[in-house]
Order: structure tokens, then C-alpha cells, then sequence
């Protein structure tokens, strides 16, 4: 597992003092760089360069950097997460990279969600839709056994590919409208799929996918984009499920 | 024993519980509207205690580090969650559950909290499937269980391997719920820094908006801590990067007692450390120690050969293979505990055994299962964690066995509370990884989500109206008050004087050079000598980096590094209450292994005529010796046995 070594790389990076301040790239050189870095050690390291050299580190989102958290993001060379399928910018290694390569490394660009500092965005809007109707309406105690209500396992595991997003924002990223439809639909489907989130299901789609509108988010032209580059590997056939979920609900209004 | 009183109620075990209840204060729902509570964290703990006292109709002010609740650490848990469900007819019950925590435990937590937690278990899998977690199923409909270490029953549930992501989206959901009614108030991206004591009970915290830098004041009638453990102060630990202990730590510093510090649970499976910038350690799963076979050479010689790439695993015939933890503790193989799967691969790679460049690696095998089962039977069970091994070592799991390593994960230690969740400061409280209450010396597989929910869920909102139900008459916190005014002040000045040094090194060398003299002196073994050095080293770095910290930046802004800086200060002090905790318990017990204190054999020795009881630090000032009082471990049930997992 000798993991090779890339001697010089060339970082273009997004620097940007706060959100009422014009960005631009700037541009980094950093060695000696071994192929089982992570993408975002290979960044501590740049940090740690400009730090000793008396200048301000590049600040991005991270957190778990197992690719579960949601929090990491980044456009890397174009694409959202970078350069691999499948998974988070944490869990990208430098060993996808080549010898004298430049990286371009950008933020999440879209309206709804405001660079707020460097690569460092701000997706509350997620957090909002989510708000208008993404759970089941049930308090805590006064439930029945969890066996009461069987499932069978094709739903559960329906629901579960579906629960699976980690809401980090790729699909808004990548898509050329902006659209936040892969994220509304996985949390739509997910609990549509189970019986216990049936019973509001309609009302849940109509109100998500009214936030998301009043948020700015932009509609969805079936490109695509989204399930290429959701880490999680989420289905755009969310998508129509959402879709039928909201059409359903308007006729009967 | 006069400063702690645990109000562990009277009477037989099985009645505590429901006798509690029975006796606590209720606020009627016309005053939880007019009472607020601070809620720190947003992990199953946190959050499913913001949700409920929520829906109860108290207004709930939650905070956390990350820009939505919904990232905290707990989403990583990968395995599952345990419930005395008994759903597999398999002889589980309340006792048991009970009996294997506190035996796994190394009997180092309380008797009364841990029957409690066993018995509000089943309610939390209830819970759970009514906010639509995912659990896995079997082809009847009904709910699937798994095994896992120290346990001999199937109790354990899960959705795949992300059983903390989707209980965590579950109570986020009944949050975001809660936020959409204006119930709860949201504050991502900031961070508690000081808590407010007026008139000798906590009313509020001091905190930094991270965004804008702006230091703010909250105040509440009551304020729980759901923070998480303190791992990072290892600095490479399986914790996202961001966990930290200063909301604990700022409550000790507050009077709020500490509990068993040196009580960290160290991971038999995760990926081995790679160079010197790694960052995080990931870990694998328990689950897999349900189908992986862990294994290292019999002979030296191939050892070497591994170490030196000069072949590799698949090279090795079976009867070669040294099935270590097999052989040594036949009844629950590779199953057992995690602190002693922990030592007995440290054993094995000590001896010279260990499979990678380092020699600090051992393997964890597939392909047995496979033949038995099938590779399709194995990636839908583990899949996702395969995937995840292989994108970060660029091995194929189904081809070659995965190597592992034991790292720093849980912290059973944390901040004191009575059998209410409460501290030692009126109205502050602390619920699931941040207390100390229920794990002992070493916590079971699956039994933190427990933990945490069972707090947040079904405990802390009984117990807390208690205390409130006093606090009726209590107006809204005045958040001009003097004590607000003092510790903004406080927080102001300390963060100045980090920001002020204006050194030459980056905080996170100060974080590492702490972490190496962590792991190599209060890690996996400890001794005399060890902890000694250890407390002189980190008071040394302690020094340098109040000298020569680097914070770049604007000190009124987001300022990553200032933001790190101040939990470093925090670990350093941290680190050397751990070092003094481990040095006074001269006794192994759990993951807190003294090499002064084993049996013949290699295990580690309790010793119950000196050791039974909970080290409880209490603060006495900066660079001042803390002060240790003890909370006997009192068992009226079970009776105290050394360990065997043979």
C-alpha cells in the first residue's frame, strides 16, 4: 500500500473576507503531498504553510470527515466534492491527483445559500425547509410497540436509501438552476415510504415544497446533475415520487 | 461524604425508577410557558431533550458548534443502538441488560442509573419508529436485532451502518418540528464559552456567535449541557474535529464536579494511523466483529515480512493465523468487550505481531464469512462501511482483510451528576456523553445512542421539572445582571489574551504535541512514572502556548483559529486532570489500564476494597491543585466479580 508522494501541486482557492466583500482566487504552491492524504488534510497542511508564513488560513467547513456529518463541501476542479463518486469531500484522497496539477477549489455557488466567509457557505435554507414540514408530527411517549406496525422490507429499505442524504448541498450546487429537489424529495419519499409518515404525507409536500420556493431555490428541468454527484447516491426517482406526492395533494385541494 | 449527595432513591431496584417519578415535582403546562431552558448540544442527547421539553411546552434555546444541529458527532455512530425489546426470544430482559452494562462497566457506575436506562430502553426503539427511523426489518415486517461485544444476546437495532445518522435526523426532525412552532430557538454556529451563576444557580451562558464574532448572552431557568466527550484531547480520536470540552469545562471551572476523567474508551477497530499529518482516526464498526475474524501471524517471521511489504495476508495459510482473541477468551471470541479487544491487540503488536510499516495494525477478516454466507449477504449487511475502508486505504475489504487498530472514541467520564442529571450547580444539568453516570470504566457497543436518547427523551424531562417546579416565580433572566456583565467580561479577556500572544506556532501544534504526550503516557496503559511526566510535560506546553500561540485573523469575525484556540486552552487543563485522575486510580479497571495493577494472566485487576467509588474533581482555581471527593459505589444487586469474557 506504498501510497505515491506528489512533489508540487498548484491550489487556486476562493478567498473571500465576508459576505459584503468581493471574492477572488488566489493561488497556492504546496509539496511533498503522500497519495493516502485526505483532501482536506492536504488543506490543514496549506493552513498550516500560510499560517507560519503570517498569513490568515483558508476556512472551510468540515466536521465529522468520515462523510457523514454533511458538513464538508467544496467544488473541486468543477465538481461538487471533487474528482471521485460517491462520497464527501473528507473522504477524498490525494492519490486522485497528479503530479504538478493545479486544483481549483470553490465554494457552494448558489443564491440560497451566501458565501459567508473563504469556501465557507451558508445553507440554512436547507434547515428552513426542513422546518415547514420534514418530520413526522408525533411527541415524545404515547407511542405504540415498535413491532405494533409491520413493514415489510422493501419499504424500509426504500426509505432507508432515501433517509440517507446527508443534506451537504451538492445537488444545489451542481445544479444549473439551483434546485434544492433532491434534498426535498429524499425527505419527502423517506417518510412516505413508511406508514407512519403516510398519514401527513401530502401536507408535508405541499408545505416543503412551498418554503423551498419562497427561499429561492430554482426548479427542477430533470437534468439529472443532482444523482451524479449526490455522495450519498440518492435517486432522482425522489424526484417524481415528490412530484406525484405534490400533484396528488393539489388535486384534492 | 457531605458535598455530593446522589438522591439515588430508596427501595428495591426495579421500583426506583417508577417510586421516583411517583414523588417528583410537575409543572403545569400554563407555567412551562413561562420557563426557559438552555439546551447545549445538538446530538441525540441535546436534541432529543430540546425536542421534548419542547413539546412539553417549555421554550427551549438549543445551541451548537456546526451551521445545522443535524451534524453533530452522534450522526457518525455507525452500529446501532441496544433495547431490552427481547423481540428474539432469546432470554433478554431488563435485568440483563442491566447486568451486562454494569459488568461491561467494570462495575464503576451507578446501579440505580443503569437499571434505569435498561428500563426505559424499549421506549426509546418505540420512539424512534414512530418519527420514522428506518430500522432494518425482516422480511415479516418486524424489527431486525444484531449482537454485539460483551453481550450473549441480540438486542442491538440498526439501520445499516448509520444507526446514528437516522436516530439523529429522527429527533432533529421532532426539533426542526418544535423550531417551525417557535418553540425552540435555534442558534447554529455558536458556541458556549462561560456559564452564569447568579444567586448560587446557573441562569444563562456566555457564548460566540462564529460567525460574527460577536460574544452574546442567554439566559434560561435552567441549563443542560449535552456536549459530547472530551476525545480531541488526543487529538487524533475518532470525534469529529470540532468536539470539544468546553462547555463541560467551563462548567467545572463553574463548580460543577468532574467525574472519573481518565475513564476514555479506546476502539478496538479502527483504520491505523497513516504519517504524521493525519488529521482523524475513522473508525469501523463494531457490527463487523459480528462476521470479521481478527487475526495476526503466528510467526515472527511472516510479521516481518507484512511490516517490509514483502507479502501479504491472503499469503498466509489458516493455520498460520493466530486467532488471538479466539484463543484467548474462547466463550465470546471476537466478540468481547472493547477494552479488552483494545489491549489485546496492543499485546499482540507490542510483541512484534502487527501487520502494517508501523507494526501498529492488526487484521479484521472476511473472508470467512463470505464462504459461509455469501459476499452479497456481507455488503448488505456492511456495505457502506466497506465502501468507506476502501475509498480511505484504496484496499478492496472483500479481497484483502482490513487492518485496524485500537483509537481514542468514548468518554465514559464526564460531568458529575445526581441520579436528577443534575450537577453540583443548582440548575445545571448534563445529559448523555457529557455526564459520567452510566457506563463505568468502559461502555458496551450500542449502548451511547441508548444513553443519549434515554436522557434526552425520558429522563431529563421528568427530572428537570423538579426543579423548576420552584422556579415558577421566577421572571425572565435579566441579562444585565452583574454576572452577565462579569463573565462577558470573562470570556472578552481570555479570548484577548489568546489573541494577543501573537507567537509563532499554530494552535494545532500545540493540539499535537498534547495528543502524543496524551496517547503515549494517559492512553491505553498508564503508569506511575508515566503520569507523572505527563502532568510536567503538559503544564510545559501549557506555558509555551500561552507564549507563542499564532492566531491570524480579525479578533470581531469568524476566526477559525481563535475558535480552535480556545478549546485547545481548555484540553490542556483537561489533559492534566485525566493525567491526575488515572495517577490516583491505582487500579485497572475498564479502558483505565495500570500496568501497577494486572493479574497473572495479563488482565486487568480491579481493586474494589480501595476503588469502588466515582473520583469527583472539584475546582479550586487557576494553578491551584484540584480537590478529589469520592462518591462510594454502593451495590445492593449485583455482586462484584472480576471480569472474564473466557
Amino acid at each position: 500500500m506504498a501510497d505515491k508522494v506528489i512533489k508540487e501541486l498548484t491550489i487556486k482557492v476562493w478567498r473571500q473576507k465576508n459576505a459584503k466583500t468581493a471574492g477572488k482566487f488566489e493561488t497556492y504552491k504546496i509539496n511533498d503531498i503522500s497519495g493516502g492524504t485526505s483532501f482536506l488534510e492536504m488543506l490543514d497542511i496549506l493552513n498550516e504553510q500560510l499560517i507560519n508564513d503570517g498569513q490568515e488560513p483558508i476556512a472551510f467547513d468540515h466536521d465529522c470527515r468520515e462523510g457523514i456529518c454533511g458538513m464538508c463541501s467544496l467544488f473541486i476542479n468543477g465538481r461538487a466534492h471533487g474528482p471521485d463518486d460517491d462520497i464527501t469531500t473528507c473522504q477524498l484522497h490525494m492519490r486522485k491527483f497528479n503530479e504538478g496539477e493545479t486544483i481549483t477549489i470553490e465554494p457552494w455557488r448558489a443564491g440560497a445559500f451566501p458565501v459567508i466567509k473563504d469556501l465557507i457557505v451558508d445553507r440554512t435554507a436547507f434547515e428552513k425547509v426542513l422546518q415547514a414540514g420534514g418530520y413526522i408530527s408525533v411527541n415524545t411517549g404515547g407511542v405504540p410497540d415498535g413491532n405494533a406496525i409491520p413493514i415489510s422490507q422493501d419499504d424500509a429499505e426504500e426509505a432507508m436509501d432515501a433517509a440517507a442524504c446527508i443534506g451537504c448541498g451538492a445537488c444545489v450546487a451542481t445544479c444549473k438552476n439551483s434546485s434544492a429537489m433532491l434534498f426535498v424529495s429524499a425527505k419527502v419519499s423517506h417518510l412516505a415510504k413508511l406508514p407512519q409518515g403516510r398519514v401527513e404525507a401530502s401536507r408535508r409536500a405541499k408545505n416543503m415544497v412551498a418554503k423551498m420556493d419562497e427561499l429561492g431555490f430554482g426548479n427542477c428541468t430533470n437534468t439529472g446533475a443532482c444523482e451524479v454527484e449526490c455522495p450519498k447516491g440518492i435517486s432522482i426517482a425522489n424526484i417524481a415520487r415528490l412530484n406525484r406526492e405534490f400533484l396528488s395533494a393539489k388535486i384534492k385541494d | 461524604m457531605t458535598v455530593l449527595n446522589s438522591k439515588i432513591p430508596a427501595g428495591p431496584l426495579a421500583e426506583k425508577w417508577s417510586k421516583h417519578k411517583a414523588a417528583i415535582k410537575v409543572v403545569s403546562p400554563a407555567n412551562k410557558r413561562k420557563l426557559d431552558i438552555i439546551v447545549v448540544g445538538t446530538g441525540l442527547a441535546g436534541g432529543s431533550a430540546a425536542a421534548s421539553l419542547a413539546e412539553m411546552g417549555y421554550n427551549v434555546k438549543a445551541f451548537c458548534y456546526q451551521d445545522s444541529g443535524r451534524r453533530a458527532h452522534s450522526i457518525a455512530a455507525q452500529g446501532g443502538i441496544n433495547a431490552a425489546k427481547n423481540y428474539q426470544n432469546d432470554n433478554d430482559s431488563i435485568y440483563r441488560l442491566f447486568y451486562d452494562t454494569i459488568k461491561g462497566g467494570d462495575y464503576r457506575a451507578r446501579e440505580a442509573n443503569v437499571y434505569r436506562l435498561a428500563e426505559v430502553s424499549g421506549d426509546i426503539i418505540d420512539q424512534c419508529v414512530a418519527q420514522g427511523v428506518p430500522f432494518a426489518r425482516e422480511y415479516g415486517g418486524t424489527l431486525s436485532n444484531r449482537s454485539f461485544g460483551g453481550v450473549l444476546v441480540s438486542r442491538t437495532f440498526y439501520a445499516r451502518g448509520q444507526t446514528g445518522q437516522q436516530l439523529l435526523l429522527g429527533c432533529y426532525a421532532s426539533m426542526n418540528r418544535m423550531i417551525g412552532q417557535g418553540k425552540i430557538e435555534m442558534h447554529e454556529r455558536n458556541e458556549m464559552l462561560d456559564l452564569v451563576i447568579v444567586d448560587g444557580k446557573a441562569r444563562g451562558i456566555i457564548t460566540r456567535n462564529l460567525v460574527t464574532g460577536e460574544i452574546e448572552r442567554h439566559g434560561a431557568h435552567a441549563v443542560v449541557i449535552a456536549t459530547g466527550g472530551y476525545g480531541n484531547v488526543f487529538f487524533l480520536s475518532t470525534n469529529a474535529m470540532g468536539c470539544n470540552g468546553g462547555a463541560a469545562w467551563q462548567a467545572y471551572k463553574n463548580g460543577a464536579f468532574f467525574g472519573n476523567p481518565c475513564f476514555v474508551q479506546i476502539h478496538p477497530t479502527c483504520i491505523p494511523v497513516h504519517g504524521e499529518q493525519q488529521s482523524k482516526l475513522t473508525l469501523m464498526s463494531e457490527s463487523l466483529r459480528n462476521d470479521g475474524r481478527v487475526w495476526v501471524p503466528k510467526k515472527k517471521e511472516d510479521a516481518i515480512k507484512l511490516q517490509k511489504g514483502e507479502m501479504g495476508p491472503n499469503d498466509i495459510a489458516d493455520e498460520d493465523r493466530d486467532f488471538y482473541l479466539e484463543r484467548r477468551y474462547p466463550s465470546y471470541g471476537n466478540l468481547v468487550p472493547r477494552d479488552v479487544a483494545s489491549r489485546a491487540a496492543k499485546e499482540r503488536c507490542d510483541a512484534g505481531f502487527g501487520v502494517n510499516a508501523e507494526g501498529k495494525a492488526v487484521y479484521l477478516d472476511f473472508k470467512y464469512s463470505i464462504e459461509r454466507l455469501g459476499q452479497d449477504v456481507i455488503e448488505a449487511r456492511y456495505g457502506n462501511l466497506f465502501q468507506m475502508y476502501e475509498k480511505i486505504t484504496d484496499v478492496d475489504p472483500y479481497k484483502e482483510p482490513m487492518q485496524i487498530y485500537p483509537a481514542i472514541h468514548y468518554s465514559m467520564g464526564g460531568t458529575w451528576v445526581d441520579y436528577n442529571l443534575m450537577t453540583s450547580v443548582p440548575g445545571l444539568y448534563a445529559i448523555g456523553e457529557a455526564n459520567f453516570s452510566d457506563h463505568g470504566g468502559n461502555r458496551l457497543g450500542a449502548s451511547a445512542l441508548m444513553q443519549g436518547l434515554a436522557d434526552g427523551y425520558f429522563v431529563l424531562p421528568y427530572t428537570i421539572g423538579d426543579y423548576l417546579a420552584d422556579e415558577i416565580q421566577t421572571p425572565r433572566i435579566d441579562l444585565n445582571h452583574p454576572e452577565f456583565d462579569k463573565k462577558e467580561k470573562a470570556v472578552n479577556e481570555r479570548l484577548q489574551r489568546l489573541y494577543n500572544v501573537k507567537g509563532s506556532k499554530s494552535v494545532d501544534s500545540f493540539h499535537k504535541r498534547l495528543g502524543n504526550i496524551m496517547w503515549d503516557y494517559v492512553g491505553m496503559a498508564r503508569n506511575e512514572e508515566g503520569l507523572k511526566y505527563a502532568i510536567t510535560e503538559i503544564a510545559k506546553i501549557k506555558e509555551d502556548f500561552y507564549k507563542d500561540v499564532r492566531i491570524p485573523g480579525d479578533f470581531d469575525a469568524m476566526n477559525i483559529e481563535l475558535e480552535k484556540a480556545g478549546r485547545v486552552a481548555d484540553f490542556l487543563e483537561l489533559g492534566d486532570l485525566m493525567a491526575r485522575d488515572a495517577l490516583n486510580r491505582n487500579e485497572s479497571c475498564g479502558g483505565h489500564y495500570r500496568e501497577e495493577s494486572v493479574t497473572e494472566e495479563g488482565e486487568a485487576k480491579r481493586d474494589d476494597d480501595n476503588f469502588t467509588y466515582v473520583s469527583c474533581w472539584e475546582y479550586k482555581g487557576e494553578n491551584q491543585e484540584p480537590v478529589l471527593h469520592k462518591e462510594d459505589l454502593v451495590f445492593e444487586t449485583v455482586e462484584l466479580t472480576q471480569r472474564s469474557y473466557k
